[in-house]
């Protein structure tokens, strides 16, 4: 179905971005800019849910809304519209994405107040609002990957938006850099896409023309190739899996490109609440979910994603524990977070993957934007071991955390419980891993309790026992009402948001309600099919049990962490945890420093001054000696340019009389 | 006896050669302008002797055509040869071998 409304999503914060880097870099008042920057993404969100939810909305019919704007390219069987589309996947991600977006906006008009860059900074949040929107409602693999890049352009700015920092430039880099080996894998990935199927479409439209084949559709039918190793190189769906994989790997901070994001926490806190925690770095968790008809046949690729977001998990939990910088211990839980989604999309469980990233986005972002409070109340003291008793200075703050740490942790209730559980599940009962299934059941379930203990280490150094500053320097104080109001509409979320969620075994209906709005809009696992319904009915003992242990699991970690914390709180840690495992120190000395020289001595010394420079000097001077001989000849005496002349016309007339003369045929 | 069309040509040839010969050899500038002149009537003494054997007016068209140019030439040459003359106070062109004075 046509809708042309579709199109104000993405457009009206792309024209909030031209109005206040055109306009707004002029008049420099605050409160224009911010009426701006606020309005146009809560028209974008007022659309999206006005679409989502109207009586043909696109979470309510099983077509998908379409807004064809133009043919962008059209080259033979190639082609590629300007043209978005809202399925019930793009749709429930558009609508978190405004919604957390929207609030993520309003908190940063009270954090960015008087920052001198203020009309910059929402001009590049309005532009990443653009962009990830097309992501999220393109209609083909390029649209999407021009959204693709656009999240990471913004994110490159916002990054380094204090441009007058080093470490902001360095970490905007970096991150860039690191994305770009992602980007390199996800084009291929088009590439062979089209080069299989024929089409880089995920949704037949008949209105901007023919409707044609799609990408998706296509391997609806195919066979499911071998679980072998050789699959990855056979040019298959497990090929274009591993690629679009390689680049999910680069947005969504896993194993092994992941060590861009903590740099990235050099940004302004509500950069790091937008992007790097609630939305676009669930872009390749959305990529695969909408891609999920290749990973279903595809089941060396489920299996890698799977170990890649378990081993992610586990891996930066366990960094997560010893950091000291609050938005430090932010960044590797959003990791390790991402891990569990990616954990999911490997065994099956795509909705579950879609679940975690709603509820992760509403309690992650409110603990970036209440560690933004923290900050902001501290005069931007980043150190958790120079905070401590901040409880009564900023109660509501405190408040708002202490849901969004009961909401991670999967204390029962709040919405981390829920999309945690269910992925522990999901994963414990995976078809075809056999007892592997188990082993990264396991897996999950350390990773949860680190997080458990993790974060109550970070509630307890920020928020209790005695302050470890001085009242002479330092005078925490709450954050304006900008602030704590989306602090607490996302607590809120983070408490209730989970019941979008419940799953049958724990209340014997079907009121799952997320499971029920994504079944069609992604793949199914092969296999027998009839069992489905009756399978599900008769593990729900299995099922309560897990998630006993689950809350068994919650509770533990929280007590281990207030056991640890409470009473010692600048307890060491182990170094190597501190240190990050010292992959940044390996990564160093491993590939960036090899390539340096590579670059230097290779490219540069040799290939650019010895071989390109070569050429062209040995041109130049070849000229020049040309030129030298050719000066004998201008030696200034008249009589000798006669001299030439006449031996030039001696020996035309030579020439004429020896080969005999044209004219006279 | 008829004059021949050989004569002319033959007339002709000797004329061009010492002007030729004089552009080499001489140095001083009118002199070297003078036999310059001297090609080119001798090359217009070709076209008409042509002119007049063939029956055809176009060589004597020719001629005129070739008269006016030495004359513009002759205008702007005699300039040049005033100006290095007045910068110099010589007319011998080897001494003029370089543009700057």
């Amino acid at each position: 179905m046509e809708n042309n409304f579709l199109s104000i999503i993405i457009f009206a914060p792309l024209a909030g971005a031209a109005i206040n880097w055109l306009i707004g870099r002029k008049v420099r008042n605050e409160r224009f800019i911010a009426t701006v920057a606020c309005g146009s993404v809560a028209i974008s969100t007022i659309v999206a849910f006005y679409l989502a939810f109207n009586s043909h909305g696109a979470l309510r019919t099983e077509e998908p809304l379409f807004d064809y704007i133009w043919t962008w390219l059209h080259v033979g069987n190639f082609r590629a519209d300007f043209a978005l589309a809202m399925d019930r996947l793009s749709g429930t991600y558009a609508l978190f994405v405004t919604f957390v977006g929207f609030l993520i906006h309003v908190f940063a008009v009270g954090y960015m107040h008087g920052e001198d860059g203020f009309y910059r900074f929402f001009a590049y949040l309005n532009l990443f609002m653009f962009s990830m929107l097309t992501l999220v409602l393109a209609d083909n693999f390029v649209l999407m990957f021009v959204g693709w890049e656009g999240v990471g352009l913004c994110s490159y700015l916002l990054i380094g938006y204090y441009i007058r920092r080093k470490e902001a430039g360095d970490a905007a880099k970096k991150a860039f850099i690191t994305n770009r080996i992602g980007d390199w894998g996800f084009v291929l990935g088009i590439m062979l896409t089209f080069f299989l199927t024929g089409s880089v479409s995920f949704f037949a439209n008949p209105a901007a023309g023919e409707a044609t084949q799609t990408a998706l559709s296509f391997f609806k039918n195919a066979q499911v190739e071998p679980f072998t190793l050789g699959a990855i190189f056979a040019g298959g769906a497990t090929s274009v899996a591993m690629l679009l994989f390689i680049g999910a790997t680069g947005k969504s901070a896993q194993i092994p490109l992941y060590v861009w994001l903590p740099d990235a926490m050099a940004g302004p806190t509500p950069v790091s609440a937008l992007i790097h925690a609630a939305t676009m770095v669930t872009a390749g968790v959305y990529m695969i979910v909408r891609c999920s008809e290749f990973f279903v046949h595809a089941p060396t690729a489920m299996f890698i994603v799977a170990i890649i977001g378990a081993a992610t998990a586990l891996f930066a939990a366990t960094i997560g524990l010893a950091q000291n910088d609050i938005k430090k211990v932010l960044a590797y839980s959003t990791i390790s977070q991402l891990g569990y989604m990616f954990l999911a999309c490997g065994v099956g469980a795509f909705i579950a993957a879609i679940f975690h990233v709603i509820t992760h986005a509403f309690f992650k972002a409110l603990l970036f934007l209440g560690s933004g409070s923290v900050i902001h109340g501290m005069h931007h003291e980043q150190d958790m071991r120079r905070m401590g008793g901040l409880k009564k200075y900023m109660p509501v703050t405190f408040l708002t955390m202490f849901a969004g740490w009961l909401a991670i942790s999967g204390v029962p209730f709040f919405a981390g419980f829920f999309s945690k559980d269910e992925i522990l599940w999901k994963t414990w009962s995976a078809a075809g891993m056999g007892s592997f299934a188990k082993v990264l059941w396991a897996i999950g379930a350390i990773t949860a309790f680190l997080t458990a203990v993790y974060m109550t280490r970070l509630m307890v150094l920020t928020f209790w026992g005695e302050k470890r500053f001085s009242d002479a320097e330092v005078h925490p104080h709450e954050s304006p009402r900008s602030m704590t109001i989306p602090l607490i509409v996302l607590a809120v979320l983070s408490t209730v948001g989970g019941f979008i969620g419940v799953p049958y075994a724990f209340v014997n209906r079907d009121i799952n309600v997320i499971e029920r709005t994504l079944e069609p809009a992604v793949a199914k696992m092969p296999g027998p099919e009839a069992t489905e319904h009756t399978d599900e009915h008769a593990h729900v003992g299995e099922e309560r049990l897990l998630a006993g242990v689950s809350i068994l699991i919650a509770g533990l970690g929280i007590w281990a962490g207030l056991r640890m914390f409470r009473r010692r709180p600048l307890l060491e840690l182990p170094r190597i945890l501190e240190n990050k495992y010292y992959v940044d120190e390996i990564y160093d000395k491993t590939l960036i420093r090899p390539i340096e020289a590579g670059s230097r001595e290779g490219l540069w010394k040799i290939f650019d001054l010895g071989v390109i420079d070569g050429i062209l000097h040995a041109l130049g001077e070849a000229v020049t000696e040309l030129g030298r001989l050719a000066r004998y000849l201008q030696a200034g005496f008249v009589r000798a340019y006669a001299a030439i002349i006449l031996v030039g016309a001696l020996i035309l007339i030579g020439l004429f009389a020896y080969f005999g003369f044209p004219l006279a045929r | 006896m008829e004059p021949q069309l050989s004569w002319y040509l033959a007339l002709s040839a000797v004329l061009f050669t010492i002007g030729m010969a004089g552009v080499i050899i001489k140095r001083n500038i009118i002199a070297m302008f003078m036999c310059i002149e001297l090609m080119l009537n001798a090359v217009n003494l070709t076209f008409v002797a042509f002119a007049s054997f063939f029956h055809d007016v176009t060589g004597q068209l020719f001629v005129f055509i070739v008269m006016t140019v030495a004359a513009a030439e002759a205008a702007v040459g005699l300039g040049i040869i005033i100006a290095i003359f007045r910068n110099r106070e010589t007319l011998d062109v080897d001494e003029a071998s370089i543009l700057k004075l």
